[in-house]
């Protein structure tokens, strides 16, 4: 049995330790935001944070990750309250299919988590590793700038 | 007594430090008028082209997403970060001013056109062995690309280093002037191979080990040294590649980055390969031949069979390890051991490197196969682990995941200390978690650095 904490919460998977974590997030917790593409460190699809970093949940088996902080897409916001990277993908309509979104929002974050103002090259150097097949790139860098400019604002408000 | 003791100590100090400085002085040479770039030799600028490839002149003369040839590259070194200069032709802050003598003087004897003298980051101690149509050469290459207009950055030297009179006092102990004493013994490919190899090659700038002022050990050629923080391994009989290097085997990895017994060109390597891609056919082919000569004596007895064979025990160590992983079964259940670097390796690291089925993408060759895990040295084990290999930004080419973020030290270190003990026949590493911590000092020390 392993004990892993994902979005603050802690949940006992039995199974194999052996078992990558993306196949735990999915079929066990039903956490269905990252997603299987290449199941070899190759495409992104499959991102999450490990303590603040982002890792491909596809080739990092579980018995690895106790006591570390998982964060998932589920754990940045929720469809009434979505996140400020969640906001701004949809704001900038960044998905096509879609597939490669979670991972590229969870990839950003693992950035923001880091340095809240990157700069466009810092950016692009950072989300060099996810790949997204249909293109929307552009999209998605814009959504990332527009979450740093919002967040940037939110800090900077005064307190009413 | 003593104050004429003094006195002449003082004097004779002096003398000395006169005679050395007149001996260092180099005056200015004049700076050209113009340069027309049309007035060069297409036929010499191509010659230029492939000999600047041959010695990776892009890669210390370019930093990351800048212009090809306006400098600015970081090389760390034991004493302090160097820059890579400006050589495009711009007026101002390139050697667009320079004649072909200068050009020659500074890779001669490391000595800019205004007399200054250059430190040996500036692998001049090899340089001075190219010859005078070579060098020629170059310089036409260099004077015809777009001139670019950025300033060089100053060295970052540890006192009294950065005085740079202390590169004239390396010079007269370590600079071995060339021209180049071709070895009588040696013809055709190979006697080129050396030529390049010593010269523009200047594969010993990591391949050799360096003595405490940073200046190559002569007796020890070729035995191994370090290139920014990777282990550049022995080229000689030391070489700690299961398989031994053949010609063959040469050309393939310095021409194509990849060779079926050997692996990928990665790390501070893989730049070398990328460039080597342009440099000529011919000259590719006569430095295998000379590196391959290099480890003779264990080629001599390295008949095809027998390279065969070795290859063969080492592709053996991979399923022995944990057995025959289906290809369609990514999750590796099949673990040969409990350890928990059995355990990392099964789960994370067996989905691409298993020994049965195929791959969406090409294989990584056999993990017995490997030149890291068999060096004494686990730097550049730790450097895949936790960087990956990735081809530069936008280019395709082989990618491994790096594995910083999600494995922690205590982890990375079991995982290494698996891999040694699992797929080679060498004694467990000695400090893996020192040299970790090594390699993570210098990253930051890196990434620290302002571009």
């Amino acid at each position: 049995m392993t004990v892993l904490t994902v979005n603050g919460k802690e949940h006992r998977v039995n199974g194999d330790p052996n078992t990558p974590l993306l196949y735990v997030l999915r079929n066990e917790l039903k956490l269905n935001g990252a997603k299987f593409g290449c199941g070899l460190g190759q495409c992104g699809a499959c991102t999450v944070l490990v303590d603040h970093e982002p890792v491909f949940s596809c080739v990092l088996p579980v018995s690895v990750l106790e006591g570390r902080q998982i964060t998932t897409v589920e754990g940045l916001g929720t469809p009434e309250k979505p996140g400020a990277l969640q906001r701004a993908f949809m704001e900038e309509q960044a998905a096509q299919c879609g597939y490669c979104i979670a991972g590229m929002i969870m990839r950003a974050q693992g950035l923001l988590d880091h340095k809240p103002s990157p700069t466009d090259a810092e950016i692009r150097a950072h989300m060099e590793p996810n790949l997204c097949r249909c293109g929307t790139h552009m999209r998605i860098l814009r959504a990332i700038r527009r979450a740093v400019s919002e967040m940037k604002t939110a800090r900077t408000e005064p307190v009413r | 007594m003593v104050w004429r003791i003094l006195v002449g100590l003082v004097i004779a100090a002096a003398v000395l430090f006169g005679g050395f400085y007149a001996w260092a002085w180099r005056s200015e040479i004049p700076p050209e008028q113009t340069h027309d770039a049309s007035s060069f030799d297409p036929a010499i600028v191509a010659k230029g082209a492939q000999l600047a490839a041959l010695g990776s002149c892009a890669v210390c003369h370019t930093k990351a997403g800048g212009k090809p040839y306006a400098g600015g590259y970081p090389v760390a070194t034991p004493f302090g970060t160097i820059y890579g200069t400006n050589i495009t032709p711009d007026r101002e802050t390139g050697i667009g001013t320079w004649s072909a003598v200068a050009f020659q003087r500074a890779m001669r004897e490391g000595v800019t056109r205004n007399g200054q003298h250059l430190y040996p980051a500036f692998p001049y101690d090899h340089f001075t062995y190219a010859t005078d149509s070579d060098i020629n050469a170059l310089y036409a290459f260099i004077m015809t690309r777009e001139p670019a207009r950025q300033k060089n950055r100053r060295a970052d030297l540890i006192f009294p280093l950065n005085i740079r009179l202390f590169a004239a006092a390396w010079k007269l102990m370590f600079l071995h002037r060339g021209p180049y004493q071709a070895d009588a013994t040696r013809h055709d490919d190979r006697a080129r191979g050396a030529y390049l190899t010593a010269g523009l090659g200047h594969c010993g700038a990591c391949h050799t080990p360096r003595n405490s002022f940073g200046a190559e050990k002569r007796a020890q050629a070729f035995d191994g040294g370090v290139g920014e923080g990777w282990r550049a391994p022995a080229l000689n009989e030391n070489s700690s590649a299961p398989v031994p290097w053949t010609e063959k085997a040469l050309f393939n990895y310095l021409r194509h980055g990849f060779d079926t017994d050997h692996g990928y060109a990665v790390g501070p390597m893989g730049p070398v390969a990328r460039n080597l891609a342009k440099a000529s056919d011919s000259d590719v082919h006569a430095i295998a031949a000379y590196v391959a000569s290099l480890s003779g004596a264990r080629n001599g007895a390295a008949q095809p069979a027998k390279i065969e064979a070795a290859a063969e025990a080492a592709r053996k160590l991979t399923p022995s390890a944990y057995g025959v992983t289906p290809a369609n079964q990514t999750t590796g259940s099949a673990a040969a051991s409990d350890s928990v670097g059995a355990k990392i390796f099964t789960g994370a690291c067996a989905t691409c490197h298993h020994s049965g089925g195929g791959l969406p993408v090409s294989r990584p060759i056999d993990l017995g196969l490997s030149t890291p895990l068999n060096s004494d040295d686990p730097a550049n084990v730790l450097h895949i682990i936790l960087f990956g290999i990735h081809p530069p930004a936008g280019q395709a080419g082989r990618i491994m995941p790096g594995f910083q973020g999600a494995l922690t030290e205590a982890q990375i270190v079991a995982l290494a200390d698996y891999l040694r003990a699992h797929f080679t026949r060498r004694p467990q590493w000695k400090d893996v978690a020192g040299a970790l911590a090594k390699i993570r000092r210098e990253r930051q020390a890196a990434t620290e650095t302002p571009q």
